[in-house]
């Protein structure tokens, strides 16, 4: 595996971006994600999201940068875009987090 | 404005219950998202970037001050107080919430509005000109027969699960205003050799992946003919669109595999088996469609006062165009501040504009596929108070058709499907050229910007086109020039490598500083320019120095 990996997703209710934690459930915040190191790891970590449909909209895998303090970071701009918000208008997480 | 009979009412209403009852089954577990999701599309809810996007049928960019006040509460209750015209005349709202959806198409079925079919692989919501009914060149308004192909088109139960989605558009005039030449079918009125009106049919038209320019199939079909017409289009590309491959699977990639000669022998034989059998529209249903588009009761015997303030006069240079009545005007509403989202309105733009619409106009309002919004009669007497009040609602920029007026589709900064941003690039565009003595000097420009290959921004056809692609990982802006969205359409052509970001924006400088330095004069525009000179002296100014370096090395 070249990166590091987390599960991403869309919440149901609000299609608000989230992403998978350590302890199995859901952070609005990319730096609370859990970070797959083998494709292994990265694997069973898609399973578990994809084991709940009832909460989430299509979860996948996307690559993450890990930064000085351990934690995620996106690795490409479109995931940066869904940890933020939209860069017109000060709303998304930006404005909520 | 066409008025919902009890039918459509009723009609609006059970696919709302539906579409509750589809909501509620999703939330309790009962649906998954792949048997939800094109119960949602087919109700205009998508999931985006950040959120649920909500997209709402302006049928045909036509409606009054009450809906666009609905539009205004909606955006307030259950959005974040603004939405997004597009170039399909539709209104985006970008921030519902999956549970209030329902409610939200209650509110609009309150007014006589749905979101059906503005998703899917269905006829979408149908286009037409702006100026319709209002326009000195037009033959008919275009929009009963919008209006027509709306109800003949929406819950059609052989094209609700076509290959691919399929745009209609009409235009009544000669002047093409809607885009008929890259749309799936353009219908344009004309006459035939005693003068009565029909429909000179274009099939095959789309931008996209693969942009094309639609051919004439019939060069006038009478108006009679026009729903089994359709239905022999529609049937044909049903039939044979190519459903393996969803890149390859609209009507135009079928015009283009068969042949557009053999295409239009294949539509004229299931014309000829449809027409005896097909049921035509009640005719008093037509004549009460065609009654719904009268033409107001115009204000006569007004005085017309000179205009002398300058900032009014700048404004009715650009902004206002003449109408078919001497007396009155037709005013388009820029949505193209400088700095600002092409398309967005606020709630209380939007109340700002009913209340004008309703106090100076006649109670009409339409949305281009420029996306602004437009005044279609305006008594030239009330010219100055219109001013005064968009004025204070903060619409009152003074620039369209000029190099500020950008089209731009939502991009990456919402949209799922977008490998690029385009609104910030707008935004800088016309931060760039903020200056509207420079703009007037630059003339007519068309800037379309899309943030992915699918073109909902309409690149291929602006004079400078501008598209956002995804180049190993990093944001990158092609440039097409020479594209026409008019009667005289053109694909625009590449000029060569992308830009960066930080790039594009000086490039489209350059590329108009070029245009003033090789124009001939001041009344010859950018696209009759490129059309004179070619691609050489803008490709010059994008990457000339970079050809010299890479000659000297």
């Amino acid at each position: 595996m070249s990166k590091p990996q987390i599960v991403t997703a869309n919440n149901l209710m609000d299609g608000d971006v989230v992403y998978l934690t350590e302890d199995g459930e859901w952070s609005r915040r990319l730096s609370e994600a859990t970070i797959a190191l083998t494709d292994q790891q990265a694997k069973a970590l898609l399973a578990e999201a994809q084991a709940q449909p009832h909460r989430l909209v299509g979860p996948y895998l996307t690559a993450v940068e890990i930064g000085d303090d351990g934690r995620p970071r996106p690795a490409h701009f479109r995931e940066a875009f869904r940890a933020t918000g939209p860069s017109n208008r000060f709303h998304g997480k930006q404005a909520e987090l | 404005m066409y008025a919902y009979t009890d039918f459509d009412q009723a009609f609006v209403r059970e696919r709302v219950d539906a579409f509750r009852d589809q909501v509620a089954r999703r939330i309790n577990g009962s649906l998954t998202e792949d048997e939800f999701k094109p119960h949602r599309l087919m109700n205009g809810l998508y999931l985006q970037l950040h959120a649920y996007m909500l997209r709402v049928a302006i049928p045909y960019g036509t409606l009054d001050g009450r809906q666009m006040r609905q539009l205004a509460m909606i955006a307030d209750r259950w959005d974040k107080g603004y939405g997004h015209f597009t170039t399909r005349q539709n209104i985006q709202f970008n921030w519902p919430k999956l549970a209030d959806t329902p409610a939200m198409l209650d509110a609009l079925a309150d007014v006589e509005m749905h979101a059906i079919q503005t998703s899917g692989n269905c006829i979408r919501n149908v286009t037409s000109d702006h100026f319709a009914g209002a326009a000195a060149d037009e033959i008919e308004d275009p929009r009963p027969t919008a209006e027509l192909i709306r109800q003949w088109s929406t819950d059609h139960p052989e094209f609700l699960y076509l290959p691919r989605k399929f745009k209609i558009a009409v235009t009544g005039s000669p002047n093409d205003r809607a885009a008929a030449k890259a749309h799936d079918i353009g219908l344009r009125m004309v006459r035939d050799d005693i003068g009565a009106p029909g429909y000179e049919v274009l099939v095959g038209g789309g931008l996209g992946r693969t942009p094309m320019i639609a051919r004439v199939v019939r060069a006038f079909l009478p108006k009679a003919d026009l729903l089994p017409y359709l239905e022999a289009i529609l049937h044909v590309y049903n039939l044979e669109g190519r459903r393996d491959n969803k890149y390859k699977a609209r009507i135009k990639i079928l015009a283009h595999e068969t042949g557009i000669d053999e295409l239009r022998t294949r539509i004229e034989a299931a014309f000829e088996r449809i027409r005896g059998d097909f049921t035509a529209p009640d005719p008093a249903t037509v004549a009460r469609i065609q009654g719904s588009f009268a033409a107001p009761d115009f204000a006569t015997d007004r005085e017309i006062p000179t205009i002398a303030d300058p900032a009014l006069r700048s404004w009715v240079d650009t902004n206002v165009a003449d109408h078919r009545r001497a007396d009155h005007a037709m005013v388009t509403v820029s949505l193209k501040p400088i700095g600002g989202t092409p398309g967005d309105a606020t709630s209380d733009q939007m109340r700002a504009l009913a209340e004008i619409a309703e106090t100076y106009a006649y109670d009409e309002l339409r949305i281009s596929h420029e996306q602004n919004v437009v005044l279609p009669h305006v008594h030239r007497a009330d010219l100055p108070a219109v001013y005064a009040a968009l004025r204070e609602a903060g619409l009152h920029t003074a620039n369209v058709g000029l190099v500020s007026d950008i089209i731009a589709c939502p991009g990456m900064d919402y949209c799922a499907l977008a490998t690029a941003r385009s609104i910030p690039i707008a935004q800088e565009i016309s931060t760039a050229f903020e200056d509207i003595r420079r703009q007037r000097d630059i003339g007519e420009l068309k800037i379309k910007i899309s943030g992915c290959i699918n073109a909902c921004g309409h690149h291929h056809v602006g004079h400078i086109g501008i598209l956002g692609l995804d180049r190993a990982g990093v944001e990158t802006y092609q440039i097409t020039l020479g594209g026409d969205a008019t009667e005289t359409a053109a694909i625009g052509e590449r000029t060569g490598r992308g830009f960066s970001y930080e790039e594009i924006v000086p490039a489209v400088e350059r590329l108009v500083d070029a245009y003033l330095e090789v124009r001939e004069d001041e009344t010859e525009t950018f696209l009759e320019t490129y059309r004179r000179v070619g691609m050489t002296p803008f490709k010059d100014a994008l990457y000339g120095s970079e050809e010299e370096v890479g000659r000297a090395a």
